[in-house]
């Protein structure tokens, strides 16, 4: 992030482009410490890895795989690793603004060449590369399982979309020490993002991570809704389909629908930039407004995509800890059904202060309200699936409890801002930004984290330690409050958002405790981050044995965990919407059946991997204007691709004997867990496993 | 129109509840003026203020339930309260469901229905009825200050504006740079400055002061710094500022124009004499060129 140092270079060289000594930000201590840290610790982990010989393990088992559960393990991963840089970001402007009282006086410690790059880099980090991978990474390891399906429709381009999402989070952090970001807001409004207002490579990498992560994310979207569509198992109408897989439905549904635009968006705004076009400038006939309208035509469904899973999340832990069937159920897929519809037709709501007539904003700003009866209904849902039941205190259990608390504050600051006149004041106020920080902290990542925490086992096969994650949790919740209440009360103040400094030292006290609250949520992802270190380290204590750790109710519990790689040994046969809690309740759960058959399984490939490291070439090279590397790397993008696609792939057979080894050893499973449960306690073992139901 | 949403307003109960009593006990509690939301100094705001407090209270409504329930159903039926009934299949009831969905929708109904006449009646282009005629101020966002052009009066001043106290004025709103947000939070209603388009809001202080205004969107590095003060003074008071920016002797001349254009932070304020009584138009057209796009 070199800051005002740079030579901007309007006329690229033919070798490097753009590329001069100065794009590298040695002048800048904090940088350099950074820089160095990361490469030593790039260093030392290569070290390791070639030490101990894992490379060619790590290529085989994760980095060519087609397997749904381990790219989703490697989608979360990653997404785990970016969001410690988005809260660094968020440390650095919580702590800036905690002490840059007046402008006079020092003004924090950032300037605003650089500040103004955290901020940008902040937003889109946590949405795109922390939120977007953990909840398809969610997705991947979830939905199949619980549609009983072996595999996701296209598993190539599974691999394909993951390993784009991850050059992009690669080219993002190089910007870091290579350049610059960005420096114009996450949605990088022109004419502010056009080459006139700004010149260098920041906006540039914005771009094209974005759009190689978006392109990755629309295939994404496509697999899922032909996986959920096409491979469920016989049985699983769409009716009887599990909560999350319907939300998870609904938000690649919204994924196919939306990312197009932001594609086509920003293909527009590169064209500008890089060829003069005018579709967003001021002169020849362009329109900034347009752009306005086109990112948000996109930018508001993606607000649906992140949540609607997080709703169905919610849905299934209520129900497992409330030991009781899901309330609503119909209710609850209408509803999300009708968000969906709802999402685009709300885009207007973020600019009413842009100007249109009051029938245009009153139309906009009903029809957002309209969207909060669906989603006060499902709230009324899973606190009726409690009412009546027998609700277990587990960790993901605290997550929704603190859910429910948080985000009904959230929705209600979200009907305020949606009635055009009160928006009028509150537009682009820290009030706005409390808001979408409560609904995303307290709707999306409480729900991911529940959901990450629930399904951990089905995926690794252990159990993240539940003392730890209760107090994660805590310190999560109260340093939410502490952190973001005092934003709505500086948007009541008139504090606007992005402000490198001020002059006001009421707000300071303010931003004081949202400072003190930050330092909370840094206290509950370290004790995430320990949770996670000692759950690894004491796997065998908490192994999973039986697949169904918390006494689950839909399909993905009846496996073992981790799941083996084709999933179910035998396509399941789905009688009722709780099809596991259903099977456990008749004393069907646990059967090993007679025989197997071979499985048609899809072969690994290293095309995911090959086709990303062109496409990040390419980025990388048109970011830089370096031409000659840009159609190399285009070239060998879509030639990798084309060399995959004309080779046969008609994937394997798994014969009888491998199912049966690995299924024998399933149940043998079971019986040790049987066993050590009735060493424990006599008394309630009285059918199948005493944890069930 | 301001009448007739007030009329709408007084008509509610609550809503007249709420300004005789609460309002004014919240109002109390928060002054210090530190809220400037909750600090209104003209019309606009005044009625925005109201708006606000009325959809708060509608929602607590169900907001409050909500987190009642979120609390007491976990803590009632927690596995260890064997005590508590427990229905492990009942998934459905006909009752319940008709009350979590008429409630919100009753609850929204009434805010979509204040939300239609509100952005009506505070939509930013009506007029607002006065004794006294509408002034008009042409407001250019420029990197990083806000330059005033008053057109009547032949004068122009940078970050620092001035009106008489219940008058109304127009601001037609542009820009010369990237887009920015004119907004006087005391005042009410902000709206987008951009370039090759003319925005406009009208607003009218009723008290005396001097209020803070600012740019609230984002536009560049020196943003933070973009602010101004709004002054609302008795008319006497609001000519003698005419006639002091106009015995500055400045006058605004293009070169003095594309000297102010160029990248500034933290301007101190500046008066001028208007040299050019089209400057405002001319700014407009010199993104639109030759293709009209739109105003």
């Amino acid at each position: 992030m070199a800051a005002a140092n740079h030579t901007v270079v309007t006329d690229p060289h033919w070798l490097y482009g753009k590329l001069t000594l100065d794009s590298v930000p040695y002048h800048d201590p904090i940088l350099v410490t950074t820089f160095s840290v990361v490469v030593l610790g790039s260093l030392g982990l290569l070290g390791a890895l070639t030490y101990y010989g894992r490379w060619k393990y790590l290529w085989d088992e994760w980095f060519t795989s087609v397997d749904h559960k381990k790219i989703g393990i490697m989608y979360i991963f990653t997404s785990i690793i970016m969001l410690l840089r988005g809260f660094s970001d968020a440390m650095l402007m919580r702590s800036h603004q905690a002490i840059a009282v007046a402008s006079e006086s020092g003004a924090g410690y950032l300037p605003p060449e650089h500040y103004d790059q955290i901020f940008t880099a902040h937003g889109v980090i946590m949405i795109f590369f922390v939120a977007m991978p953990l909840i398809v990474g969610l997705m991947n390891i979830v939905v199949p399982l619980q549609i009983g399906a072996r595999d996701v429709a296209f598993p190539f381009l599974n691999s394909l979309s993951f390993w784009l999402f991850v050059a992009a989070a690669l080219m993002l952090n190089i910007s870091l020490f290579l350049g610059e970001f960005a420096a114009t807001g996450w949605l990088a409004y022109p004419p502010l993002s056009g080459i006139e207002y700004s010149p260098w490579v920041g906006v540039d990498y914005w771009l094209w991570s974005l759009q190689i992560s978006g392109i990755g994310t629309l295939m994404t979207g496509i697999n899922f809704v032909v996986t959920i569509i096409r491979m469920r198992a016989p049985g699983v109408t769409l009716m009887k389909m599990p909560v999350f897989t319907w939300t998870s439905l609904c938000a690649n549904v919204l994924i196919v629908v939306s990312f197009p635009i932001l594609t086509v968006c920003i293909t527009l705004l590169t064209l500008d930039r890089y060829i003069g076009t005018h579709f967003f400038t001021g002169d020849m006939g362009g329109n900034q407004m347009m752009y306005v309208n086109l990112i948000w035509a996109w930018g508001h469904p993606e607000v649906y995509i992140l949540i609607l899973p997080a709703f169905g999340i919610f849905s299934e832990i209520t129900a497992t800890f409330s030991r009781k069937r899901l309330f609503g159920y119909n209710s609850l897929v209408y509803a999300t059904a009708c968000i969906m519809l709802f999402s685009f037709v709300v885009w207007l709501h973020h600019f009413f202060t842009m100007g249109a007539g009051a029938n245009v904003n009153a139309f906009f700003g009903i029809a957002t309200m309209i969207i909060s009866i669906p989603t006060g209904v499902k709230l009324f849902n899973w606190l009726f699936t409690m009412y009546k039941g027998r609700v277990e205190y587990s960790s993901p259990m605290w997550w929704t409890v603190a859910f429910f608390l948080t985000f009904a504050i959230g929705g209600m600051t979200g009907v305020m801002l949606a009635i055009p006149a009160a928006n009028y004041v509150f537009h682009n106020s820290l009030f706005l930004v409390a808001h979408f920080h409560n609904v995303i902290i307290g709707g999306v990542l409480f729900g991911y984290f529940a959901g990450l925490t629930y399904w951990w086992p089905k995926a690794t096969g252990f159990t993240l330690d539940e003392r730890m994650g209760k107090w994660a949790c805590g310190l999560w919740t109260v340093g939410f409050f502490l952190a973001f209440m005092p934003l709505y009360v500086l948007g009541f103040m008139g504090m606007t958002r992005r402000l490198n400094y001020y002059e006001n030292p009421v707000w300071n006290n303010w931003l004081l405790v949202a400072g003190l609250g930050a330092i909370v949520i840094l206290l509950g992802i370290s004790v995430q981050l320990y949770q996670l270190v000692a759950s690894i380290r004491d796997q065998s204590k908490n192994r999973d044995l039986t697949g169904d750790p918390w006494g689950g109710r839909t399909l993905e519990w009846s496996i073992s965990s981790p799941p083996p790689f084709y999933n179910f040994a035998k396509v399941p046969q789905v009688r009722d919407r709780d099809h596991w809690a259903d099977m456990k309740q008749h004393g069907l759960a646990w059967r090993k059946p007679d025989s197997y058959a071979p499985i048609h399984m899809p072969s690994n490939t290293w095309a995911g991997v090959v086709v990303s490291a062109f496409a990040m070439l390419m980025g990388m090279a048109m970011v830089w204007h370096v031409w000659w590397a840009a159609i190399i790397g285009t070239i060998g993008m879509f030639a990798s691709f084309f060399v995959y696609n004309w080779k046969k792939n008609d994937g394997y057979y798994v014969d009888t004997a491998t199912i049966e080894a690995l299924e024998a050893q399933h149940y043998a499973n079971i019986e040790l867990a049987k066993r050590k449960r009735d060493e424990v306690d006599q008394d309630v073992a009285e059918e199948g496993l005493a944890i069930s139901i | 129109m301001i009448e007739i949403s007030l009329s709408v307003f007084s008509a509610s109960v609550i809503a007249r509840l709420f300004r005789s009593g609460t309002l004014l006990v919240l109002c109390a509690s928060l002054s210090g003026c530190n809220y400037l939301l909750f600090d209104p100094k003209g019309p606009i705001a005044q009625e925005q203020m109201e708006i606000i407090i009325f959809s708060v209270a509608v929602m607590l409504i169900v907001v409050i339930p909500v987190m009642v329930m979120g609390v007491w159903f976990p803590i009632q039926f927690r596995a260890s309260n064997k005590n508590a009934e427990y229905r492990p299949n009942w998934e459905h009831s006909n009752k319940i469901e008709a009350i979590v969905w008429a409630i919100p929708i009753a609850i929204i109904v009434t805010l979509g229905w204040i939300t239609y006449v509100s952005s009506h009646s505070l939509d930013p282009r009506v007029p607002i009825e006065a004794d006294e005629p509408t002034m008009v101020v042409q407001v250019v966002a420029l990197d990083w200050k806000w330059l005033f052009i008053y057109p009547e009066y032949g004068i122009a001043t940078v970050n620092e504006m001035a009106m008489p106290v219940d008058t109304p004025v127009e601001f037609l709103i542009t820009s010369a740079t990237v887009m920015n947000s004119f907004f006087i939070p005391n005042l009410g209603t902000q709206i987008y400055a951009m370039s090759g388009m003319e925005n406009r809001v009208h607003l009218m202080a009723s008290q005396r002061g001097s209020y803070l205004g600012f740019s609230a969107n984002y536009s560049g590095f020196g943003f933070s710094g973009m602010k101004f003060q709004a002054i609302a003074s008795e008319r006497e008071d609001f000519n003698d500022w005419v006639a002091e920016v106009k015995a500055s002797g400045q006058s605004l001349d293009d070169e003095r124009y594309t000297q102010l254009t160029e990248k500034s932070r933290d301007v101190a304020p500046m008066y001028f004499t208007l040299e050019n009584p089209l400057l405002f138009s001319d700014i407009i057209e010199s993104y639109t060129g030759g293709f009209n796009g739109g105003s």
